[in-house]
């Protein structure tokens, strides 16, 4: 009965993930964007576990799980990167891109 | 009714995630985050995930979130600046690839599940109902899927050190 409402928000919210990440500089609130498309993920997961069974319900877990140690080093990696450049923009990450 | 709350709080999780991605100052997207996450947890509720929901509400709204807001702070984003938000080209182009991807995602709305896969209607809450709510995760969790609880485990303990190693100045 929720599981085609369910579907819908959560491919809504991943959506947005997405916009935020293609549409923001500021890599902190990128992070904050692919939580957004993790939780959309894990809605779905919920969703399906209705019908499907709990193994979905424990799959949410593991996507905790990873996210938690996600954002334990990717904001570490954000500090290294601000130490060197005073800046957490984007913009001024491109060492690669100059060749 | 309770499909009247679960759109309630959807349309406040998706109300909020676009309040989150189009707010200059990156605390107030952090607290929209938060709105989402919980509106996000209420939704568990309503589909009979509730260990999950309080899962939510103590890791991800609690933990994750309070990290980011503590990097936030330690780095002093707080206060005004120019907008971090890419210019017309880049909303055009981002707007292009959210369309293509909803409508993607679109058939979703309307999928029915195979009946030869499908549990019979109430088996979920019956096994919550024997097993209790934590116990219908968790002995799934301790016995078919031991191994990548295991291995969760390792890489809670590798991101510990790798965070350490990367925030540390000097070793």
């Amino acid at each position: 009965m929720l599981l085609n409402p369910a579907l819908a928000i959560s491919a809504v919210l991943f959506t947005l993930g997405v916009l935020g990440v293609l549409l923001r500089r500021n890599a902190i609130v990128i992070f904050m964007c692919v939580e957004l498309m993790l939780n959309a993920v894990n809605l779905t997961f919920v969703a399906l576990a209705q019908n499907l069974g709990v193994g979905g319900q424990v799959f949410v877990f593991f996507v905790m799980a990873v996210a938690a140690a996600e954002a334990a080093v990717g904001l570490a990696i954000i500090l290294a990167v601000y130490r060197h450049k005073q800046s957490v923009s984007l913009q001024n990450m491109n060492l690669l891109k100059d060749g | 009714m309770i499909l009247t709350f679960f759109w309630i709080f959807g349309v406040s999780a998706m109300g909020s995630a676009l309040l989150c991605i189009t707010r200059k100052n990156p605390v107030a997207s952090a607290l929209w985050l938060v709105v989402t996450l919980f509106a996000v947890a209420a939704m568990f509720v309503l589909l009979d995930a509730q260990f999950i929901a309080v899962l939510q509400v103590l890791v991800y709204a609690g933990a994750i979130m309070v990290l980011f807001l503590f990097v936030i702070m330690l780095l002093n984003l707080g206060r005004p600046g120019p907008s971090d938000i890419k210019g017309p080209l880049g909303l055009g182009v981002a707007a292009l690839l959210g369309a293509a991807l909803l409508l993607l995602l679109q058939p979703l709305t309307r999928t029915t599940l195979p009946s030869a896969i499908t549990l019979p209607p109430g088996s979920v809450l019956a096994l919550q109902q024997q097993q209790g709510i934590v116990g219908s995760v968790a002995y799934p969790l301790f016995g078919a899927y031991l191994i990548p609880f295991e291995i969760a485990s390792v890489l809670l303990l590798a991101a510990i050190v790798g965070a350490v190693v990367l925030a540390k100045r000097k070793l």
